[in-house]
């Protein structure tokens, strides 16, 4: 296994730009304030730091001059909302962040910004997850890879003043000046030897009233937390098993809980026929039902399975009763917009491509879980959630309090995907909690996630280009797809930004394409590229929807790169030095060189192995990936027992990133691997199967993520040295491009474009689990399997 | 009620659960030992693996009651007791190799790490990467790669 990482060695000129880069933090003055207290509170707005908004842009793809990252971090502007940073006495650094790690490391990196502007030692920083704070309204929303882009500057404003603060103190303390003091870690000193910890000084630097303090930030080439190799914060904690989950907490009372929903996605009931019969069964405290299903509380999970199983209920349709996958792809293909007949020469070529993706479950690791204790007059929420404060007015509505009444914890959740965006095991609980009048734990069970839960929404993808004299004159999308839902705040931030979003003249579109319009971004010199989205109106409140690492982009980058493979090959092009002479963004470029120095690009394959490649360009950064793919009838068909999906084997992956100013090289590398797993399974083998209303798949064995079979057994990752003096985001920055080079390569190495995706989604290499009782019994020959 | 009985993580513990609930339930909901983790109930996900006299087993699938008094449970929360020094050589190699994401699948990652490197000592041989292929659990933050590199790296240091 190679594992390679151009940034794991600390390498300054890995920010060595210049102020004139893109947000242009230099030298800028930043506002700041010195909070009243009794140790030293430092405070920053969190819009601080925000570059002006270029001019509208000439080129024709708006995403460019003002992508997703903009519109989030811009939302926020009229809040105008502070954070704070507390100094204890014990010398340590407190910061609760207005986001929710679910595994991307932001609690991490948060703390490195932290430990550099502060010359406080890392192990001195305390970050921890904030409440919902309603009145940050949506800079509270963890999405779209933004968190590091939109929290960079303010919190390195309100760091910067509390170090001023403390040299002040200190030049008193020493009856000196403050131009005469240094820090290093945590410890204030003068050329004659005195010397004040931060502790010490954190009394004396606290102010009696709030003040205004302006500050000039660190310049980057004193950096020395910020791009350095960092492992995980919580690692110990996560490795001993001390590292609390939702469900892992003790809360009083709140007895394990969970719910018999209905066989149809979105279905409901309308009674629990034998209530008496289940509530006499061992363990079982309360029965409820609720508008998801019939809730059941019992004193371990095990015993509210054994409660489901027994229960007989008549449960209502669901809102796509009768429908199966045929039929939804049937509606999507009425609903793709028309392509427009370019007005090019009756010479021209045109390639046609047409492409169908799957709905695919975004269930992480840990299912749907939270703990509600509602009661009378207030409720407490225990919950993973992304956009906290929009689960605290929603269960809030859901259970009829005020919303100032509802207080929601942030806990860190096993994963996310898209679908702790929503609040809905939130609301289930509180819902459930309300009508039993106890507190609850509810848990998913695992079968509940992919037949109950959110989806990415099944997408065709259509593409014509025309091709004349080795040029591409036009190159046209239409990308349709399942009504995606942005119920969670992301469309909210929308309509508060309409305004601002007209000049770049994308007035006028839905939610959805406005989203789609500020994500997507083809760098190619194509002529005339439009891309449009249509999401037909049929689909409204159809499906439980969501992103799911990342939101359109892997299917339309997939349908894209594999159609400039196909120009390409129509030109007689080889596909690396095409996209380069088509590539209009040097940083695109330069990825691009990389992996195909790095891979070998061109290397001679045997047959039925192939090399692919693709890039993607996204939230102010770009990958470019590699691979090569194994499909030989004897790697495609190993037997690794039952209920494994083998099929055709990635075997390299080589990814080259720039993600703009990189925190942590470590983390970014974590995310990259991370996201190429994502991507091989997109094309290869995860998706779900909709029959008769019901999505069939109930377990890991159904739904296929990639597993350790399906690892390349070679995946290196190479961080690109970047201009840019803000950091970009990285979660979901390498999911399309690997999926589209895996398809890419894929395509080459059978001689045949695939245009289903994933892959493998014609065969059901399973037997669907029951529908009635909804959830599987738990097997017991655990112990025979021991080894 | 029965009376349960066993040894988890080197002390004598007795519960009073009926014998058909799983023992990932007694740990969890019961004994409040959460290390082992629920990702689906059905032997698949393996996240709740832990030891049973240390081999590799999932008590999502094994009835409380199937368990004797001397049949020894370790789970991650007892891993380290089980060999010199504050970690074991494993969940070192998961730090130094910076492994987790979200962390929700890694104590049982870890588990199964240790008692495949066991079981392949046992066949005396070193781990093969079809030893490595053949694993289970699943990671859907995708750490598979670092896990791979840990692995080989606890087992250099687990002699
Ligand atoms: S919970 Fe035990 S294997 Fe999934
Ligand atoms: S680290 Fe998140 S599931 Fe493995």
């Amino acid at each position: 296994m190679t594992q390679t990482s151009d940034g794991s060695s600390p390498s300054s000129d890995l920010h060595n730009d210049t102020d004139a880069a893109s947000g242009g933090l230099g030298r800028r003055k930043f506002l700041g304030y010195v909070m009243a207290g009794s140790t030293l509170v430092v405070a920053a707005d969190i819009t601080a730091g925000r570059p002006a908004r270029a001019a509208v842009p000439s080129d024709p793809q708006i995403p460019e001059a003002y992508d997703l990252e903009d519109l989030q971090t811009d939302s926020a502007l009229p809040t105008s909302q502070l954070i704070t940073v507390t100094i204890t006495k014990e010398g340590r650094a407190k910061f609760a962040l207005p986001r929710t790690e679910v595994g991307q490391g932001i609690i991490t990196s948060t703390a490195m910004i932290l430990a550099e502007e502060l010359d406080l030692p890392f192990d001195k920083v305390d970050v921890t997850l904030a409440p919902a704070r309603p009145e940050l309204l949506l800079n509270q929303l963890t999405g779209g890879s933004n968190t590091t882009f939109s929290t960079y500057t303010p919190i390195r404003v309100a760091a910067a003043i509390a170090r001023g603060r403390l040299i002040e103190a200190a030049a008193i303390l020493f009856g000196t000046t403050a131009d005469r003091l240094t820090t290093t870690g945590g410890v204030v000193s003068d050329a004659l030897g005195n010397q004040a910890t931060y502790g010490q000084l954190a009394s004396a630097a606290a102010s009696q009233v709030v003040e205004a303090v302006e500050v000039v930030l660190r310049p980057k080439e004193d950096f020395k937390v910020i791009g350095r190799p960092r492992n995980r914060t919580d690692a110990r904690a996560a490795v001993t098993g001390q590292k609390d989950f939702t469900t892992d907490l003790q809360v009083p009372g709140a007895k394990p809980t969970m719910v018999c929903r209905a066989p149809e996605h979105g279905g409901t009931p309308k009674r629990l026929n034998n209530r008496a019969k289940i509530l006499r069964m061992p363990g079982v405290t309360h029965v409820a039902q609720v508008p998801t299903g019939i809730a059941v509380r019992a004193n371990t999970f095990g015993q509210c399975i054994d409660a489901i199983r027994e229960m007989d209920v008549t449960w209502n349709n669901g809102p796509v009763h009768g429908w199966s996958d045929a039929t939804v792809l049937n509606k999507l293909r009425k609903g793709e917009l028309p392509l427009v007949v370019p007005d090019v020469p009756v010479l021209a070529q045109t390639i046609n491509t047409n492409f169908a993706f799957a709905f695919r479950s975004s269930a992480a690791l840990e299912t749907y879980s939270a703990i509600a204790d509602v009661r009378p007059d207030k409720a407490t929420i225990w919950a993973g959630l992304k956009v906290p404060i929009l689960a605290q007015q929603r269960v809030a509505e859901a259970i009829g309090m005020s919303q100032d009444k509802v207080k929601v914890n942030v806990i860190t959740g096993g994963g996310s995907f898209g679908h702790k965006l929503f609040g809905d095991h939130a609301i289930e609980a509180a819902r459930i909690s309300k009508a039993m009048k106890v507190p609850v734990k509810l848990m998913w069970h695992r079968a509940d996630e992919p037949r109950q839960g959110r989806l990415h929404p099944m997408a065709t993808s259509r593409i014509r280009a025309t091709v004349l004299n080795g040029q591409v004159l036009s190159f046209e999308q239409r990308h349709t797809s399942v009504t995606t839902d942005f119920s969670h705040g992301l469309g909210e931030m929308i309509t508060s930004q309409a305004d601002e979003l007209d000049p770049l003249g994308i007035g006028g579109f839905g939610f959805a394409e406005t989203i789609f319009t500020l994500t997507q971004e083809l760098p190619y010199n194509f002529g005339l590229v439009t891309q449009l989205l249509n999401e037909p109106l049929e689909f409204e409140d159809k499906f439980s929807t969501g992103s799911m690492r990342n939101i359109y982009s892997p299917d339309t980058c997939v349908a894209a790169e594999l159609t400039i493979d196909q120009i390409a090959n129509k030109l007689g092009k080889d596909p690396v030095a095409f996209r380069l002479s088509m590539l209009k963004n040097e940083r695109v470029k330069a990825a691009l060189r990389k992996v195909a120095e790095e891979g070998s690009w061109g290397r001679k394959m045997t047959p039925g192995t192939a090399q692919g490649v693709a890039i993607h360009k996204e939230y102010k950064g770009c990958t470019a990936v590699l691979v090569e793919i194994d499909t030989r009838p004897q790697t495609v068909n190993r037997d690794l027992g039952k209920e494994t999906v083998t099929g055709p084997r990635v075997t390299k992956v080589v990814i080259a990133v720039d993600a703009g100013l990189v925190i942590n090289p470590r983390g970014l590398e974590a995310q990259m691997q991370g996201g190429a797993m994502d991507g091989i399974a997109l094309t290869l083998t995860s998706s779900c199967h909709l029959k008769d209303g019901r999505f069939l798949e109930a377990s890991w064995d159904n739904y296929f993520y990639t597993r350790q079979w399906n690892v390349p057994p070679k995946v290196e990752i190479h961080i690109v040295k970047s201009d840019s003096d803000t950091p970009g985001g990285a979660g979901e920055a390498a999911v399309g491009s690997t999926a589209a080079a895996v398809a890419c390569a894929y395509a080459r190495a059978t001689k045949r474009l695939p245009t289903f995706f994933p892959i493998n989604h014609g065969e059901i290499s399973f037997k669907p689990k029951s529908f009635v009782p909804p959830v599987p019994q738990s097997p017991t020959n655990g112990l025979k399997l021991a080894r | 009620m029965p009376k349960q009985t066993f040894i988890l993580n080197g002390k004598p513990v007795t519960v009073s659960v009926n014998d058909d609930v799983r023992l990932l339930w007694v740990l969890r909901d019961l004994l409040g030992v959460t290390g082992p983790k629920y990702g689906c109930g059905i032997n698949v996900c393996k996240a709740c693996t832990s030891h049973i006299n240390g081999k590799a087993f999932n008590p999502c699938a094994t009835r409380v009651g199937d368990l004797k008094p001397k049949d020894r449970v370790t789970t991650i929360e007892g891993l380290a007791k089980t060999t010199p020094g504050d970690l074991h050589p494993m969940q070192q190699a998961w730090i130094d190799r910076d492994v987790v994401q979200c962390g929700y699948c890694q104590p049982g990652q870890i588990m199964q790490a240790v008692a495949l490197v066991k079981r392949v000592r046992r066949e005396g041989r070193d781990i093969r990467d079809s030893d490595l292929d053949s694993i289970r659990n699943i990671c859907r933050c995708g750490t598979y790669v670092r896990i791979r590199e840990a692995i080989e790296q606890g087992a250099r240091k687990m002699r």
